[in-house]
């Protein structure tokens, strides 16, 4: 798939954004006045700013308000209603906070379980997608959470939490890498199929329809890059989550706080692309290419 | 609304003959053709006379070459639109209700007014079925022809998808596949008409009709062959001394 950096920058940082939301909605750290200002500052930043770049790439943009319309069936939609409310109540709960010096717990919980819902209903986007085994895995939305949680805890400053949710999404980033790379080849997918003529020997793609380029391989059929996956992968890894683990356990400094957010927010990046430039439509079979 | 119709009335589509289709992409270009100037926005190309040309197609004809186990390969042309599918997954994963299953005919199509060129309907479409066209940032989609299948300002011999109209091997055919009497399903049911990627549980409307097994050529086809056998094998005399000294060089 093309890593459109309107996906990415969306995902990584909508995902740290409503990650950040769910702790302050819980309470955590249990913030008020100025200092609240601040984080539900950088929260509704970093969510609002991620949803606001997924529109980027729309044909339609000023169209977008019809997205709400499908939530019956349609995970996009649904997503757009759960960030619509998680943004509505931990806006009345931060107002509480900030302005009034009320602390109304149930907008806050409210809010963290949309917050929750959106990061979910991202990842179904991806995961309903059939045509795409790399993502089609239960693994996917608990990658999202897991990485959209301890992204959270880490800005939050939840230090003693944030240690165990790295840990655990680090757990889940391996284990999706190790299953997605058989994901294509255990999905029964292949060229036979894709032409029905596969009982009757071994199919090649001879000549392709066209001789220049076309939507569907410029969207689906992006091989630029894979080949520094293995690289790209530990590059991730180790910004991600070894760097943040290391710089949480030394002892406290916001010089190392700030360090560890930027790197897990570089590390997360990265991995995003990975998960898009690394994901192989099945289409691509029809022009005999992954 | 990108709920699926549980039931279709018909399930019109088209019936594929990889057995006469010779790959000439008439299809292609009267697709084009007509579905520039009529349902919907245009169907644009980019760069269109320069180095990287590149547009928007509803249907496109590939070629692929079998190699069977024992026997020489043979060579399938193969045109792909739209299928039309039962469970269409490009029409539940559409959040505006932009795409959309026709409950009276089963056809899918896209209300371009409604649609935000999100292109997730493209990213569910195991067929490659849908472009987003440049120009217009809306979805594409083969209609099925629907503005010419109940056009009665068309001579009636026209009323048929262009594609079909169209193809000098009738190689298409056009018809409702929900209807086991039709001329289409006694055609898919006469030469065992299949699915492409039944597993991703799309059900397909339209079918494809797998090619006719080559035939086996006899061992001795020409009577005047053995009359022409080479005459002589080996070079003798000068000749053969100049191929054994050559060989040894
Ligand atoms: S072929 Fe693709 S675009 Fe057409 S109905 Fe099926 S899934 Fe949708
Ligand atoms: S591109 Fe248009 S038709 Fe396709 S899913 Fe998005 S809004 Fe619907
Ligand atoms: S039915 Fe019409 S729109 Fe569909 S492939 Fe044929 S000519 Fe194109």
């Amino acid at each position: 798939m093309h890593p459109a950096p309107s996906v990415i920058i969306f995902t990584t940082l909508s995902g740290l954004g409503f990650g950040l939301l769910v702790f302050l909605g819980l309470g955590f750290p249990a913030v008020s006045g100025w200092i609240a200002f601040v984080f539900f500052a950088i929260a509704y930043a970093l969510a609002v700013g991620g949803l606001m770049a997924s529109t980027f790439h729309l044909g339609h943009p000023e169209r977008a308000w019809k997205a709400f319309t499908q939530w019956k069936t349609s995970w996009l939609s649904r997503e757009g209603w759960c960030a619509v409310l998680a943004l509505i109540f931990m806006g009345l709960y931060a107002l509480g906070l900030v302005f009034l010096d009320q602390k109304w717990s149930l907008l806050g919980l409210i809010g963290a379980l949309f917050s929750l819902a959106t990061v979910f209903t991202t990842s179904m986007i991806y995961t309903q997608l059939k045509t795409i085994p790399r993502w089609n895995m239960n693994l996917t939305p608990v990658m999202f959470l897991s990485f959209s949680l301890a992204g959270g805890a880490l800005l939050a400053g939840q230090t003693s939490v944030a240690i165990p949710l790295l840990l655990i999404a680090a757990l889940v980033q391996i284990l999706y890498w190790r299953k997605g790379d058989q994901a294509f080849a255990s999905s029964g997918t292949d060229l036979g199929t894709a032409t029905g003529l596969g009982a009757r020997g071994s199919v090649r793609a001879f000549e392709p329809p066209h001789t220049g380029t076309n939507y569907l391989l410029r969207e689906f059929v992006y091989v630029v890059g894979r080949k520094h996956a293995e690289k790209l992968r530990i590059i991730s890894f180790v910004l991600a989550f070894v760097l943040p683990v290391l710089l949480l356990v030394l002892p406290f400094n916001h010089v190392f706080a700030l360090l560890a957010v930027a790197s897990h927010l570089a590390g997360v990046a990265t991995s995003r692309w990975l998960f898009f430039a690394q994901a192989e439509h099945v289409v691509g079979l029809y022009y005999g290419k992954r | 609304m990108t709920q699926l119709p549980t039931s279709t009335e018909r399930k019109m589509g088209l019936v594929i003959d990889l057995d006469t289709c010779v790959g000439c992409h008439a299809c292609v270009i009267s697709c084009k053709g007509w579905n520039t100037e009529n349902y919907g926005a245009p169907l644009s190309d980019q760069d269109a006379y320069g180095a990287n040309p590149s547009g928007t197609f509803l249907n496109r004809v590939h070629s692929y070459e079998v190699q069977p186990a024992e026997g020489h390969a043979q060579l399938i042309h193969f045109p792909k639109s739209c299928l039309h599918c039962e469970d269409a997954p490009c029409v539940t994963v559409c959040p505006t209700g932009a795409s959309y299953k026709r409950v009276e005919d089963g056809i899918v199509l896209v209300n371009e007014s409604d649609c935000i060129g999100c292109g997730l309907c493209a990213w569910s479409c195991p067929y490659g079925a849908r472009e987003l066209d440049q120009a217009e940032g809306v979805m594409k989609k083969c209609t099925l022809c629907v503005d010419r299948i109940y056009n009665e300002n068309l001579p009636e011999v026209d009323r048929v998808p262009s594609c079909v109209r169209t193809c000098p091997a009738g190689a298409r055919h056009f018809g409702d596949l929900g209807d086991p009497d039709s001329d289409v399903s006694k055609l898919v049911a006469d030469r065992g008409g299949m699915d492409l990627m039944p597993e991703m549980g799309t059900k397909p409307v339209n079918k494809y009709l797998p090619p006719r097994p080559k035939d086996t050529v006899e061992d001795q086809i020409d009577i005047l062959a053995p009359l022409l056998a080479p005459v002589a094998e080996e070079p003798k005399g000068f000749l053969g001394w100049l191929d054994k000294t050559l060989e040894k060089l």
